[in-house]
C-alpha cells in the first residue's frame, strides 16, 4: 500500500519571525519544522502501512528553497521518501495555488490513499486538502479520527459535533486528519540518522507541468488586505456562590450550548 | 525566550534533531507532570515504556538488543534535554535505568543476560538500578559487606543496601556483593532479579531533592541467585564499577548543563518582566553582568562535558580524568547558578509554585552522587601528581 502524505513545513512557532508588511505574509527565510498538526497525518500513514504489512508512506511538501528541515523530521519517523516542490514563481501562492502543485506531485506517487492534516499551524486555511480531492478527481473525507483499510476500501469515522459518522470510501481517498486522534511517535537517533540517506525528489514548476501564471502572486484569487491584532482576551465572568452558583454554571453551559 | 545555544563543534547536524526529539519529549511527557511525580515520589513505570520506545533507554547499546549503537555525545545532549523537565528526579530515574544499571552489563555480562534483562530494560519493559552503595560504604566502594556465598549452583546473598535509585521497585538490581577476601580484589556483580525469595525493600527514603526519584533501602537475607547471573569474572567488580563510574560523572555533569541553561532561561524571563524602581532587573548592570558569568559557566561545564564525552567514547584513557573534573565544575557550576537564580527571583523564589526551589533542591545532590566533590579533586589530583612521578626528570623532586 503506497500512503501519501500532504506535509507542511513552517517557520518554528516557538520563533516565528515577522510578517512581511507589503504582502501580509508570514516571512519564511527562517528555518522550518515540521507542522505539528501534519504529524498525525505522518502517524496515521506510518500506522496504516504497519497495519498492512507491507506498503511505503511517501512525503509531499512545498516550499522555497528545496527547504527540507520538516521533511527529514517525518522521514525520522519513518516515511520512506518525499517529494519536495520549490520555484521563485511560487511565492505568494494562495490555497488553490498550493492545491494545484501538491495534486500534481500527488499524482505523479499513484498513491492508494493521501492524508493531510486539516489545517496548517500557520496558515489556518483548511481548504487545501478538500481542493486537491477536487483536481485529482478523488473522494474527499474530512476530520477523521481513525482509518483503517478493509477489503480494498477506507473505513473512516469522521468527527461530527454530535459524535463521528461512519464513513465507507473506495481507494484512492483523500482524508483529512485531526489533530490529536494518534500519538505521534518521536524520531529516534536511529530513525534521525537513517532519514539523512532517503531520497528526496526536488521538483519545480517545469517538472510538474504546471504554467507559473496559474500559481503564485500571479495566479492568487485571494489576496490578504489587512492584518489586524488579534482581540485582547477579556476577563472572564466571576461567579460568587451563595447558593446557587451550580445552577449559574448550569445556565452558562447552556447558553453556550455546551451542554 | 531561548537559551541563546552556541553551535558546537563536538556536535553533529543529527544531535541537534536528536535534541528536538528529547525536548519534545520532555514538554509532552515529563513537564506537564512534573509536579504530580515529584508529589508522589516516584514518575510513572508507563514513563519508561515511551522513553522506551522513542529509543531513549538505550542510545549506547547495540542494535541487537534494540539500542541505538551511538556514543557518550548522544548520552550527553540526551542528559541535557531531560534536565529541563522541571522533575530531576524524573531524569534521574531514566538514567539511572538507561546508564548506570545497564552500563556495566553492556561490556562485561554474558549474553544470556543481556537478553534477558538488558533487551527488555532498554525497552522500558522492566526497570533496572544499580546497587553499590550500603550504610557503611559510600565513597569507600572496596568497603562493601553485603555477601554471597557459593552453594552449589547458587550463590547466597545477604546484606543491606541503601541510597538505591529505582531501588523501590527495580526488576533487576546490578549489584555489587563481596565474593571473596575483605578489601579492592573480593568483589563481584550479580545481576539480581528482585521477586527473589528473602528480598525486601525498606523504606522509600524522603529526600531533600530529585523527589520523583524513589531511592531505596533494600535488604537481602539468604536469597539465592543462580551462579550465571554472575557479571563477567569473580572478584573483578571494583574494577568493573571503577571503570563505567565515567557515564555516571558525565550524565550528572549533563543534568547540571541541561539545568544551567533552563534556569538562565527562566531567569531571563523574569529579569525582563519584573520592575523595580522603574526599571526591569536586567536593566541593572549588577544583573546582567551576573547573567553574563552564569552564561560562561554553562558553557564552560558543557565544553568540559562534551571533552569528557568525547575521551569515553573512544575509550581513551584520559576520559576517566576529564570527566572527573566535568563533574567537580558542574556541580559547583550549576549549585551557583541556581542560589543565583533564586536570589533574582526575590520572595517569589520562595514559593513552591515555581520550579526555582526545586532546581535549588534537586541540584545540592550534585556534589555528592556518583562520586563527590572531594572525591573528585582526590582523583585529579592523583592523576596530576601520578604525571610528576613518571616524569624521570622530576623524581628527584618527588622523593
Ligand atoms: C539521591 C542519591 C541517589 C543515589 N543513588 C545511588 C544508586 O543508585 N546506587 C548506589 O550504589 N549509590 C547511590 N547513591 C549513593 C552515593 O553514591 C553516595 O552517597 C556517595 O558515593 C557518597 O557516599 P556516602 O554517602 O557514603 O558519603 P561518605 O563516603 O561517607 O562521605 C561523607 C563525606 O566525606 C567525604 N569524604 C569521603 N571520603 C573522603 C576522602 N577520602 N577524602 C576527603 N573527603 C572524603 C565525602 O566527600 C563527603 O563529603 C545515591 C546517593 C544519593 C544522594
Amino acid at each position: 500500500m503506497k500512503v501519501v502524505v500532504c506535509v507542511k513545513q513552517i517557520p518554528d512557532p516557538a520563533d516565528p519571525g515577522a510578517l512581511d508588511p507589503e504582502t501580509n505574509t508570514l516571512k519564511r527565510d527562517t528555518k522550518l519544522i515540521l507542522d505539528e498538526s501534519d504529524s498525525y497525518g505522518v502517524e496515521m500513514a506510518l500506522q496504516l502501512v504497519d497495519a498492512a504489512g507491507d506498503g511505503e508512506v511517501h512525503l509531499v511538501s512545498m516550499a522555497a528553497n528545496n527547504e527540507v528541515g520538516g521533511l527529514r523530521t517525518a522521514l525520522a519517523m519513518g516515511a520512506s521518501s518525499a517529494t519536495i516542490v520549490s520555484d521563485d514563481a511560487l511565492g505568494g501562492s494562495d490555497a488553490l495555488g498550493t492545491s494545484k502543485v501538491l495534486a500534481a506531485a500527488i499524482a505523479r506517487q499513484e498513491p492508494d490513499l493521501v492524508l493531510a492534516g486539516t489545517e496548517s499551524s500557520d496558515g489556518y486555511t483548511g481548504v487545501v486538502p478538500e481542493q486537491v480531492a477536487e483536481l485529482m478527481g478523488l473522494p474527499s473525507v474530512t476530520f477523521a479520527k481513525s482509518i483503517s483499510i478493509e477489503g480494498g476500501e477506507a473505513k473512516i469515522q469522521r468527527q461530527t459535533e454530535a459524535g463521528y459518522d461512519d464513513v465507507e470510501c473506495p481507494l484512492p481517498v483523500v482524508v483529512s486528519v485531526t489533530a490529536g486522534v494518534v500519538e505521534p511517535r518521536y524520531p529516534s537517533f536511529k530513525g534521525i540518522m537513517a532519514a539523512k540517506s532517503k531520497p528526496v525528489d526536488e521538483l519545480d514548476l517545469d517538472a510538474l507541468g504546471i504554467d507559473a501564471a496559474q500559481v503564485g502572486w500571479a495566479g492568487a484569487g485571494q489576496e490578504i488586505v489587512a492584518v489586524d491584532e488579534a482581540p485582547a482576551r477579556e476577563a472572564g465572568e466571576v461567579i460568587e456562590d451563595d447558593g446557587d452558583a451550580h445552577e449559574r454554571i448550569v445556565a452558562f453551559l447552556d447558553d453556550l450550548k455546551i451542554l | 525566550m531561548g537559551y541563546p545555544r552556541q553551535p558546537s563543534i563536538f556536535l553533529s547536524e543529527e544531535h541537534d534533531a536528536f535534541r528536538t526529539t528529547v525536548a519534545s519529549f520532555v514538554q509532552r511527557e515529563i513537564r506537564p507532570h512534573a509536579d504530580e511525580w515529584e508529589a508522589a515520589g516516584e514518575c510513572s513505570r508507563e514513563l519508561y515504556r515511551k522513553a522506551g520506545a522513542a529509543g531513549l533507554l538505550g542510545l549506547r547499546y547495540s542494535e541487537e538488543l534494540g539500542g541505538s549503537g551511538l556514543d557518550f555525545m548522544a548520552t550527553a545532549v540526551l542528559a541535557e534535554e531531560l534536565a529541563k523537565s522541571d522533575s530531576i528526579g524524573t531524569a534521574v530515574s531514566l538514567m539511572a535505568q538507561s546508564e548506570f544499571a545497564l552500563a556495566i552489563l553492556a561490556d562485561e555480562a554474558s549474553d544470556e543476560i543481556k537478553a534477558r534483562w538488558m533487551a527488555p530494560a532498554i525497552a522500558g519493559e522492566l526497570i533496572g538500578a544499580i546497587g553499590v552503595s550500603e550504610p557503611g560504604a559510600g565513597s569507600d566502594v572496596a568497603a562493601i559487606t553485603t555477601r554471597a556465598v557459593r552453594d552449589g549452583g547458587d550463590y547466597v546473598i545477604s546484606g543491606q543496601k541503601t541510597f538505591i535509585s529505582n531501588g523501590t521497585r527495580a526488576d533487576f538490581i546490578t549489584l555489587a556483593v563481596r565474593t571473596g577476601e575483605p578489601g579492592p580484589k573480593g568483589i563481584s556483580l550479580v545481576v539480581f532479579p528482585t521477586d527473589t525469595p528473602g528480598f525486601e525493600v525498606g523504606r522509600r527514603l524522603d529526600k531533600l531533592g530529585a523527589r520523583a526519584s524513589d531511592t531505596g533501602e533494600l535488604y537481602f537475607d539468604e536469597c539465592r541467585v543462580p551462579v550465571a547471573n554472575l557479571v563477567g569474572e569473580e572478584g573483578q567488580g571494583l574494577r568493573y564499577i571503577l571503570s563505567h563510574f565515567g557515564g555516571e560523572r558525565l550524565v550528572i555533569a549533563s543534568f547540571a548543563v541541561g539545568i544551567m541553561e533552563r534556569l538562565i532561561e527562566l531567569g531571563l524571563d523574569y529579569a525582563a518582566e519584573r520592575q523595580t524602581f522603574g526599571s526591569p532587573i536586567l536593566g541593572f548592570q549588577t544583573w546582567r553582568h551576573r547573567f553574563a558569568e552564569m552564561a560562561t559557566s554553562c558553557e564552560a561545564t558543557r565544553l568540559l562535558a562534551y571533552q569528557a564525552a568525547r575521551l569515553l567514547s573512544d575509550r581513551d584513557p584520559a576520559g576517566d580524568l576529564a570527566v572527573s573534573m566535568a563533574k567537580l565544575r558542574a556541580a559547583e557550576a550549576v549549585q551557583s547558578v541556581a542560589a543565583e537564580v533564586l536570589q533574582l527571583h526575590g520572595g517569589f523564589g520562595q514559593m513552591e509554585e515555581s520550579p526555582i526551589p526545586r532546581y535549588y533542591r534537586d541540584v545540592a545532590g550534585f556534589s555528592i552522587g556518583a562520586g563527590t566533590s572531594e572525591i573528585m579533586r582526590e582523583l585529579i589530583s592523583r592523576s596530576l601528581i601520578s604525571t610528576i612521578n613518571t616524569n624521570p626528570t622530576n623524581k628527584e623532586t618527588a622523593r
